[in-house]
């Protein structure tokens, strides 16, 4: 940042502004997990025409989709490590 | 909301902004897109679900149906943001 001089109260400012943009980046990213989680579970869990409410089958389950979906990932995180870990030899 | 369109080169002169506007700046940004997102995957479930045979027009079953499926997609993810939220609760206290 040249021609920039910043003194120390600059720099604090700085470093504060940068922990509540990561917080804040933090929040968008959850954000973005839920919107995705619930377009592949809409598609698992609401069958049939649009109700007019959500009955309690629909949102166990929304919540056991989240919770399987997420127990997918890191099933197939592991076994894909071990199977880079095996080919490594 | 607030400062939403309005012009956001507050403090040109001094050629400096505080810590605050921008935050909420970025705050303002986020939210925007994150409707954004919710309306672009909203309607392409919604679309898929009650429009069978796209006819001339929407008729009246067909408005009934987007308006009932905004709803339960609304409430929908409502549920998995509390559900993605509790996990990831539990998976910090197991650390």
């Amino acid at each position: 940042m040249d021609g920039f001089d910043f003194n120390s109260s600059e720099k604090a400012d700085a470093s504060e502004l940068q922990r509540m943009i990561a917080i804040e980046q933090q929040k968008a990213q959850f954000q973005a997990q839920v919107h995705n989680f619930t377009e592949v579970c809409w598609d698992k869990c609401m069958d049939g025409g649009p109700s007019s409410k959500l009955d309690s089958r629909a949102e166990i389950c929304l919540v056991n989709c989240v919770d399987r979906f997420i127990d997918t990932t890191l099933s197939i995180t592991n076994r894909f490590t071990q199977m880079v870990q095996k080919g490594a030899h | 909301m607030d400062g939403f369109g309005s012009d956001f080169s507050s403090g040109a002169g001094s050629g400096k902004m505080d810590t605050g506007t921008i935050i909420e700046q970025v705050k303002v940004q986020i939210a925007v897109a994150n409707a954004q997102e919710l309306l672009q995957r909203m309607t392409d479930k919604c679309f898929k679900k009650c429009i069978c045979k796209p006819g001339s027009t929407l008729d009246n079953s067909e408005q009934k149906c987007i308006a009932m499926c905004m709803d339960r997609y609304m409430d929908a993810w409502n549920t998995v943001s509390c559900a993605y939220n509790s996990r990831l609760k539990r998976e910090r206290a197991r650390i």
